[in-house]
């Protein structure tokens, strides 16, 4: 039974990771990602892929509608242009390592033209904003053929480094993974620097943030930028990992889907954006094995998977966002502090 | 183009425009009433319109029949919802209200694939399909019609909210629900009418719009076609939402006319990108522009 966490400066105080013990965890979950591609089959190494992919995206969207407080209904669409970046680069025999940080440069730049009239006042207009964009932007991905091959999209060839090309999941999990703990690591370090917290401060009480001297406008739109940013980031790892694209990789239905895995998850949290991709990434999983197993007595079932996810994912934010507003990190504080706290109860 | 082709594409446009602002009045409603802006009302409209279809088409019962039902039908959709949605998130922050109605729009839609499938479908138009003559210009009937049902229905609700006492009350609760509540106004049921009546009038909007395209699941885009409508006319104003919608009716017709019909879907989304770098709050919105 553990007593307390005490703390006696204030850089331990801030630290991400507080007792040995987490430590522990995280460098026991650091070395699971590792393995889990050499002991998880091909399913789980794909699997792995698409949460690593998801986990990125669903970061950005945090940072935006977590903790800004700024709702993003097109984040999809900036998937897009991070993953046509980098087909279109890849393509032309741009090395990855380059087109990658493009990609998501680009996201970023996109992110800041739709932010800048949509951020200088307050209310739904970025939701509005994004919504257009993904009209626009979609509409853009399917007519420019010379750039973005048209209906047709893309195919994109595998990374490649020296002579070493990461053409398998196998391979390309080791693409993904590191970039995806990094972005993350990233993402929660944002929150203990000037930048992160005024966020914060933005998103709960404008006025208040305005007054203590933060230039709303601007860090709006960073944090709006940001998302994007690395929304182009996942993208670039979509188009490497799909190795094709076409206008339809990146519906609205995929931005409603990181809307639902941020608020599954828990907005302003780290942790919940890692939960929440998690827990996406798995539900079309599951619901495929439950209409595959209603296919074997009636055949006709298997046209029911679309309908049947959108309808999942539409209750999974409504029911978390009555329910359990918080999401699945603060059933996992809940569950922890149950057993740190055992055999007392809190 | 030839003035003709000016002349006419224009009207179609301002047609168009009318049956807009009448979709546009339900976001105005919800959004008067709640602050939050419904990306759930294209859905409402497409659940209208499959109701409708369901009892004429599958039922074969005659027309008004139909639009009984369907009104029946997506006022209690419209009930179930304010109870089981919107009424436990009361005093919840308005982002989490706005995207629960986006996880309604996702539930909607699934649930009207899952049960009328994919499938485009064809229901019969109430109004007579002949083209009306204006001077040259030749105008399709179901518009020039639907037009002037939008218009009767948009002054109807005018009028309601300026002199009818239920008007009134909705109006106080929409400014000042504790004041409301204070002058013995129930403001939790008004708040549930206005869903309703937001609901009927997307009903019959999507019964319109759906006579004259097809009857999908993807009816509901339309919707959020409107919701530039509504930002342009400034959310809270329901003048400024009829002269958002003939605008932008017509710049979509003549876009049409211009560049073909491959760009109809974008227009509006386009335009409202340009239209919040110039007029944030809409032409005829509260300026109250926090600058925050």
């Amino acid at each position: 039974m553990r007593l307390g966490d005490f703390v006696t400066d204030y850089r331990a105080g801030e630290a991400v990771l507080r007792t040995p013990v987490q430590r522990v965890w995280f460098a026991a979950f650091l070395a699971f990602l590792v393995a889990l591609p050499f002991v998880g089959g091909q399913y789980i190494t794909f699997l792995g892929c698409l949460v690593g992919i998801h986990i990125i995206a669903t970061a950005g969207l945090n940072i935006t509608t977590g903790f800004t407080g700024l709702i993003s209904i097109g984040h999809a669409v900036l998937l897009g242009v991070g993953a046509y970046t980098v087909a279109w680069m890849a393509n032309n025999g741009v090395p990855f390592w380059l087109a990658i940080p493009s990609g998501a440069l680009l996201a970023g730049a996109v992110g800041i033209v739709i932010g800048i009239p949509s951020l200088r006042i307050k209310g739904l207009y970025l939701a509005v904003a994004t919504l257009a964009a993904q009209f626009v932007l979609s509409y853009i991905f399917r007519e420019w053929e010379s750039v973005t091959g048209g209906v047709r999209g893309l195919s994109v060839p595998p990374a490649q480094i020296g002579g070493f090309a990461f053409d398998s999941d196998f391979r390309v999990y080791f693409l993904i993974m590191p970039i995806a703990v990094v972005a993350v690591w990233a993402s929660r370090n944002l929150f203990r620097t000037r930048v992160g917290r005024a966020f914060v401060a933005i998103r709960d009480r404008d006025l208040s943030a305005e007054v203590i001297g933060i230039d709303i406008v601007r860090y709006k739109l960073m944090s709006f930028a940001l998302g994007a940013l690395y929304a182009g980031l996942a993208g670039g790892l979509w188009a490497y990992f799909f190795r094709s694209i076409t206008p339809e990789s990146f519906p609205l239905q995929l931005g409603i889907f990181y809307l639902a895995a941020i608020i599954v998850g828990g907005l302003g949290s780290t942790l919940g954006s890692i939960l929440g991709a998690i827990f996406m990434t798995l539900v079309p999983e599951v619901l495929r094995a439950m209409v595959n197993l209603a296919a074997i007595v009636s055949p006709a079932a298997v046209v029911y998977v679309s309908p049947l996810r959108e309808i999942v994912f539409g209750a999974l934010i409504v029911g978390f966002l009555i329910f359990e507003p918080h999401g699945l990190a603060e059933i996992w504080r809940r569950i922890r502090r149950f057993f740190a706290l055992w055999p007392f109860r809190s | 183009m030839t003035f003709l082709d000016f002349y006419e594409y224009s009207l179609i446009g301002l047609l168009l425009g009318g049956l807009y602002a009448l979709i546009g009045l339900g976001f105005v409603l919800v959004y008067k009433a709640t602050r939050v802006l419904n990306f759930a009302m294209g859905e409402f409209m497409m659940m209208g319109a499959y109701f409708y279809f369901s009892a004429t088409v599958l039922m074969g019962l005659p027309w008004w029949a139909g639009v009984g039902i369907a009104l029946g039908a997506s006022a209690v959709l419209a009930l179930g919802v304010e109870r089981l949605v919107l009424r436990p998130l009361v005093g919840q922050p308005t982002i989490s209200i706005v995207m629960a109605t986006i996880g309604l729009a996702s539930i909607l839609h699934g649930t009207a694939v899952m049960v009328w499938g994919a499938d485009q479908w064809r229901i019969e138009p109430i109004v007579p399909r002949a083209p009306f003559f204006l001077g040259d210009a030749m105008l399709p009937g179901q518009l020039v019609w639907g037009f002037g049902l939008a218009s009767m229905i948009i002054l109807g609700f005018v009028l309601f909210f300026r002199y009818a006492r239920g008007g009134v009350a909705m109006r106080a609760t929409a400014t000042d629900p504790h004041t409301a509540m204070s002058l013995g106004i129930d403001a939790p049921r008004n708040t549930a009418i206005t869903w309703v009546l937001a609901a009927l009038i997307s009903t019959i909007a999507g019964i319109m719009v759906g006579a004259m395209t097809n009857v999908s699941p993807e009816l509901g885009l339309v919707g959020l076609a409107v919701i530039v409508v509504v930002i342009l006319g400034g959310l809270d104003s329901i003048p400024g939402t009829i002269i958002a919608g003939l605008i932008i009716g017509w710049i979509e017709s003549m876009s049409v006319a211009v560049f073909g019909s491959g760009v109809r879907e974008i227009v509006p989304f386009a335009v409202i990108l340009i239209i919040m770098m110039v007029r944030p709050f809409g032409l005829f919105g509260t300026p109250e522009i926090e600058r925050l």
